[in-house]
């Protein structure tokens, strides 16, 4: 029977018992995988009183404020229920104890009406946040987190294609002394991850004195062995005629690289691309250990140590989660292709 | 040859790529002239090598010395050999199934919290990947769509996963609100030990399943259509089928998907790192943790232990990836 819901090639319009168990965990794996994302979305935009209510919203709402002329501040809108039945807004111009006076904005200088405050209920409407987007970045080094984070991922993507296309280049279409030892030796690293290597890789960053240095974030991973097999694989289907006879046409070596076997090479180093972009906007361990000064944080070591203070402001930094996920999110959204068939030809992340 | 004469019109990131490489060209052409065509794939090849030397080779057979050296020291050269101590301070235990009658419990708490964690992460994770991979490889609506699902969370960073969590795990929180709307009685989830536990497991679950799903996906798809179409013609039930012929032939992919994320269950850090700290207490504290601890966090940098530490995660590491090599080997043979 679940072998049966699992593996059944399904007819238009009729639907069985198992077609609906199939797509009730297709459903349910919607809403866990997506609910607690949006609900991260949906609270981002909200103001810092709403983000204390329980039960929350879903959407954000606030109480709405009206202007009143000649008051310096905005005030809260209530709705009143009047003798006859009708309701009206009013503003709450001033509350002593369990007792509001009210005035109507459209007349500012009539006499305020005097009400329990239990009879009055707050008017809710849709109210944005954005402020907890600008003030982050305008006040709280979040530009200088996204800006060094820009680098950090834009440097390390163009070195990972270059050192690791000129790698691959050679071990595919060369034959020279060494080739297959090489090429072993830089799968073999794909056993040593870096948490393994945390203290001897620190050493040797601070010998080379790169420590809260951004440089020091983005060397050591430049050489990647997932990326020297993607794309030697993929350069070893290039024929090899294309270089003979640009050889014989008197083209550098260097010259082969970059005019001929690069251009040709692209979709590959596409995947690649992608792929170093997601890793080191998404890095987190390495920089956490290079990085210690709050001037030289990426974006995710910002969002880590916000977290981590003890009055935790989360409207700002919900606000600065959704900014960090939105780069990959974009990506993935134009990109699909790309990064599921890079994942399925490689099986590596 | 079209495309190469097309250079000037192309867009900017390709013109300033060949006005660099171009810029560079007879630096390589008076080195080649030099030391010939073969010389020249040395020089191909260098620049990796010596990212690898550097930040890989080197780091590793440093970590030997760490291991087998002792003080807080971080320069080699201060640090005095102490032989095999290190190991001997970490193995030291009357029964290694009790941590308190270790010297180094806060090492086998995390040993022994990385075990329960690995073990029920990994086969949570394998089996609902495999329910996922199967019912996105048939004939459903909206499959692009459950995919696109499935998938995003992998490419989330840690912190964001963890964030996201956090914010609908806390007191006030999205799932809070559901139980308290539904009856039920508010939760402190990352104040109580074995919820702690469970939302680890949970979260890691969340983000990495869907890697695991695409490469079973692929696996199915790699399955020749003409077996399910001669199984359909001789009459054979959806359960031999299944037996048969879709989980033989998975079977290869399966076993890398489960070493595969054997070897990322013992490496969890980031995302337990935001969730939990590794609290409450040290519920959650898994090996990475205790190596980074040990080593970066603590008052006193206990480096050497920290290194020996993750000699013997190396060490298990290894092996399962050898496990894996192995594996896919014979699935290629086949």
């Amino acid at each position: 029977m679940l072998i049966k819901a699992l593996t059944r090639t399904r007819q238009k319009g009729s639907m069985s018992l198992t077609d609906w168990l199939s797509y009730g965990f297709l459903f349910l794996g919607v809403v866990l995988m997506f609910g607690p994302a949006l609900w991260l979305g949906a609270s981002s935009l909200k103001t810092k009183t709403a983000l204390q209510e329980f039960p929350p919203s879903f959407l954000p709402m606030g109480q709405k404020e009206v202007r009143v002329a000649g008051r310096d501040t905005a005030l809260p809108a209530y709705l009143i229920t009047q003798p006859d039945g009708s309701s009206r807004e009013l503003a709450l111009s001033r509350r002593i104890g369990l007792v509001g006076f009210f005035i109507d904005p459209a007349q500012p200088v009539a006499e305020p009406v005097q009400l329990r405050m239990d009879q009055a209920r707050p008017v809710r409407e849709i109210a944005l946040a954005w402020d907890n987007y600008t003030e982050p970045l305008e006040r709280m080094r979040f530009d200088r987190f996204l800006g060094n984070s820009l680098f950090v991922t834009i440097t390390a993507t163009l070195l990972t294609l270059l050192v690791n296309s000129m790698c691959a280049f050679a071990l595919s279409k060369y034959s020279f002394r060494g080739r297959n030892a090489i090429f072993v030796l830089v799968l073999s690293t794909l056993m040593v991850p870096v948490s393994v290597i945390l203290i001897p890789s620190f050493l040797v960053i601070t010998s080379l004195g790169l420590t809260n240095s951004l440089w020091g974030v983005i060397l050591p991973p430049v050489a990647t062995p997932t990326g020297v097999f993607l794309l030697r694989q993929y350069m070893l289907t290039i024929p090899d005629e294309l270089i003979d006879a640009a050889r014989m046409d008197g083209a550098s070596e260097w010259r082969i690289y970059w005019r001929i076997i690069m251009p040709l090479a692209v979709p590959a180093l596409a995947v690649l691309g992608i792929f170093s972009v997601m890793w080191r906007w998404n890095d987190f361990l390495w920089p956490l250990i290079v990085l210690n000064r709050e001037e030289v944080f990426t974006l995710q070591l910002g969002l880590a140590s916000f977290q981590g203070e003890l009055d935790t402001q989360w409207h700002y930094l919900l606000a600065m989660t959704v900014m960090t996920l939105a780069p990959v999110v974009l990506i993935f959204l134009f990109l699909q292709k790309y990064i599921t068939t890079g994942i399925a030809s490689t099986g590596l992340k | 040859m079209k495309r190469l004469k097309s250079y000037n019109t192309d867009p900017w990131p390709a013109r300033a790529y060949g006005f660099v490489m171009q810029a560079v060209e007879p630096f390589f052409s008076a080195l080649q002239r030099r030391i010939g065509i073969k010389g020249m794939a040395y020089i191909f090849v260098a620049p990796n090598l010596i990212f690898f030397g550097l930040f890989v080779a080197l780091p590793m057979a440093l970590n030997v010395w760490y291991a087998l050296s002792g003080s807080n020291r971080l320069l080699i050269q201060e640090r005095p050999f102490i032989g095999l101590d290190n190991f001997r301070d970490l193995l030291d235990c009357e029964s290694f199934l009790e941590v308190n009658s270790c010297r180094q419990d806060r090492f086998w708490r995390a040993v022994h919290n990385s075990v329960f964690f690995v073990a029920l992460q990994v086969s949570v994770m394998v089996l609902l990947s495999v329910v996922a991979a199967l019912l996105l490889n048939g004939k459903i609506r909206g499959r692009g769509f459950f995919r696109a699902v499935f998938f995003f969370p992998v490419l989330l960073s840690p912190v964001v996963v963890a964030l996201i969590w956090k914010w609908t795990l806390q007191p006030d929180g999205l799932l809070n609100a559901l139980i308290v709307w539904s009856g039920g009685e508010r939760i402190a989830f990352l104040h109580n030990a074995s919820w702690s536990f469970f939302w680890t497991v949970f979260v890691s679950v969340w983000s990495h399943m869907g890697f695991y799903t695409l490469i079973l996906l692929a696996g199915l798809q790699a399955i020749p259509h003409e077996l399910y179409e001669a199984a359909e013609i001789d009459g054979t039930s959806a359960r031999r089928t299944f037996w048969r012929i879709t989980m033989p032939l998975l079977l290869p992919t399966l076993l890398v998907v489960l070493i595969l994320s054997l070897i990322r269950g013992v490496q969890a850090f980031e995302e337990v790192f935001i969730l939990t700290g590794g609290g409450p207490g040290t519920a959650t504290q898994y090996i990475v943790q205790y190596i980074y601890e040990t080593a970066f966090a603590n008052q006193v940098h206990l480096l050497g232990l920290a290194a020996a530490a993750s000699l013997l995660v190396a060490v298990a590491l290894m092996l399962l990836t050898l496990m894996q090599l192995r594996i896919s080997y014979h699935g290629k043979d086949k």
